[in-house]
């Protein structure tokens, strides 16, 4: 059996290290346009904000592909798939056969239609040669004041690496609030006061609508509502869509994202997507869709590893979550943590504005289905617990606001399951 | 089959003896005084004990079988070590993201911002026979016991 995974990031580890873990017979060949091994993607930030070194930017240790007995296919980029024949095409003109394909390629960055993108000193900020453009053009011309355009969570990561570099930023977000995919109008707040706290200025309903060079480098940008900004640099962290170029001239059935079913099986036979790429079940809004984030990838990957060696476990289903950081404070959040006044929802918050505290659950039918914390996120995990396996919370709702909220405040049955691994007799 | 710390909360009668422990064990000195003394200033247990009226109980790394904390940790310092099939935490490649402890349905990881900004969590104390806290628990309420693989993150 000769397994290839086009892509070489969080799906492909995934589904790697299932495999490998019941089957030690099958081929594995991964392929990957970029230059490096495995690398953390989330981690670049970290990166370019000078906390860590190339050799902690690795996800894996450097014999990862020995031990798993794996084949790296490097800066070669898959071009088409012959789902007929079995074969993947690559840009040389070649052709790698294959029993299973998983495809993996992830998002590529959204880039808006601006005049001026390609001048020097814009980047985008998805990939490892993003950081090492940026930190080589930051070393030959310096840069005091930086523009980064998108307030999610790709664009605060970018930003919050650049404070630490000493360097003064303007965000700028489209829509009227910062990170409005995660979080409600109140801890946005939070959030936006926190990057202001650090010295960012943070433009919302606004964007770029022009870039203008000097000597060839970027010098400033005109803003949508009026007025310009001058900068040394530019950076595009507006988000990512999934990377389905590979199949466009496939069979293979595409909506949004590339289209599965619980075990990641594509249309085409033998052929599985995941991660960035695969639109999956997402089992809080109970609809296939995509969801950029590193544990759904991770998970499906493995998922689509096993399947392809004979083990099938069905996958119950991804929550869409995040863990940021502005100047030193943490914020989590988990499922549909951004609704408001939503009929049939209930919000329980508590908020002390002062010391950069909220707390918000979103709750349906008497069940979990959204979480806020800012400030303090210990136990976190326990309520996306609660999300996961629908636990219903009726009895426990007063506890779950409590400052002592805790397994104690969870229902028996579920408690026991949580602290022995018993099965949940519902 | 393997060892796993098993809690037994109608036994315990939240004396803490096992956080004293914990944060002694994980100590350098490993001295009851100096963990307490200057280096107290950068050490947590690794465990919480959970209270309420007559209930309590501690709770650590249940070591569940598919590991939310691995399949979530972006650095790759959550991992399940080759050698003994647990789930640690490689402090040296964690780089405090929170992602982990966004995932853990027993809540079992804790911030650790005394130090270099890591998550903290119980690693069975790695090395010795026993961990601390069953060994210094006076009334069984936890033991290490044979158990067949299973945990909560199923
Ligand atoms: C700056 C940044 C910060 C992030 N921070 C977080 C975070 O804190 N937490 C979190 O959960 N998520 C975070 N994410 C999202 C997370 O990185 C992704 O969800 C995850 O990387 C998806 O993994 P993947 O394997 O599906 O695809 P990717 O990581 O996108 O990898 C796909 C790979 O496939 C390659 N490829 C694509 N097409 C081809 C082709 N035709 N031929 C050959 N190779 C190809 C690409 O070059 C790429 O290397 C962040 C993303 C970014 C960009």
């Amino acid at each position: 059996m000769r397994a290839v995974i086009v892509g070489n990031s969080a799906t492909a580890v995934g589904a790697i290290e299932a495999l490998r873990a019941v089957n030690q017979s099958a081929k594995v060949l991964v392929v990957s346009e970029e230059s490096h091994l495995i690398y953390s993607r989330p981690l670049l930030s970290h990166y370019l904000g000078g906390e860590i070194d190339q050799v902690r930017l690795a996800y894996r240790p450097s014999d990862f592909y020995t031990r798993h007995e794996v084949t790296p296919i490097l800066e070669t980029r898959a071009t088409g798939i012959d789902t007929a024949g079995r074969r993947l095409l690559t840009q040389d003109g070649n052709s790698i056969a294959y029993d299973k394909l998983l495809i993996a390629t992830g998002g590529t960055p959204i880039l808006p239609p601006m005049p001026g993108i390609d001048t020097q000193g814009v980047f985008s900020f998805t990939r490892r040669s993003d950081v090492e453009s940026i930190l080589t053009y930051l070393e030959a011309h310096g840069g005091k004041e930086a523009v980064v355009v998108g307030g999610g969570m790709i664009g605060i990561k970018a930003t919050d690496a650049l404070i630490k570099r000493g360097i003064r930023v303007t965000m700028i977000e489209l829509a009227p609030r910062i990170l409005g995919v995660a979080l409600d109008s109140t801890a946005s707040r939070l959030m936006t006061r926190l990057l202001e706290e650090a010295g960012v200025r943070v433009l919302t309903g606004n964007t770029v609508t022009e870039i203008h060079s000097r000597d060839g480098r970027v010098h400033s940008v005109t803003l949508r509502e009026g007025g310009t900004i001058r900068c040394d640099l530019m950076i595009l962290g507006i988000g990512v869509r999934p990377n389905t170029e590979l199949v466009e001239d496939s069979d293979i059935r595409v909506n949004r994202g590339i289209v599965v079913d619980e075990y990641m099986r594509t249309s085409a036979p033998d052929v599985y997507a995941a991660g960035d790429v695969a639109e999956a079940y997402d089992l809080v809004v109970d609809m296939n869709r995509t969801v950029a984030i590193w544990p759904n990838a991770y998970r499906q990957g493995a998922i689509a590893g096993a399947h392809m060696v004979g083990i099938e476990t069905p996958d119950a289903g991804g929550v869409a979550m995040n863990a940021i950081e502005v100047h030193g404070v943490p914020a989590i959040s988990v499922g549909n943590s951004n609704l408001e006044d939503e009929p049939g929802h209930e919000f329980l918050t508590d908020l002390d504005e002062r010391n950069h505290r909220y707390k918000r659950l979103v709750l349906k039918d008497n069940r979990l289905v959204g979480v806020t914390l800012v400030g303090h996120i210990n136990r976190a995990g326990i309520y996306t617990g609660l999300i996961r396996h629908k636990i219903d919370v009726g009895a426990s709702r007063s506890a779950l606001m409590s400052e002592q909220f805790g397994l104690l405040s969870l229902p028996d049955r579920y408690r026991k399951h949580v602290v022995t691994g018993e099965g949940i007799e519902v | 089959m393997s060892k796993r710390i098993v809690i037994h909360e109608e036994h315990c009668i939240g004396c803490r003896l096992c956080e004293v422990h914990c944060l002694v064990q994980h100590s350098s000195s490993k001295d009851i005084i100096k963990a307490y003394g200057g280096e107290h200033s950068h050490l947590m247990p690794r465990l919480t004990v959970e209270e309420d009226g007559p209930l309590s109980f501690a709770l650590q790394c249940r070591q569940c079988e598919e590991p939310s904390c691995v399949e979530a940790c972006v650095s790759g310092a959550m991992h399940r070590d080759p050698l003994t099939g647990m789930i640690m935490c490689d402090e040296e490649r964690c780089v405090g993201c929170w992602m982990c402890i966004m995932v853990c349905p027993a809540g079992a990881i804790q911030q650790n911002l005394l130090g270099t900004k890591i998550a903290s969590k119980c690693d069975l104390c790695y090395g010795a026979e026993l961990p601390a806290c069953v060994a210094h628990c006076p009334n069984e309420a936890l033991t290490f016991d044979d158990v067949a693989e299973k945990g909560a993150g199923s």
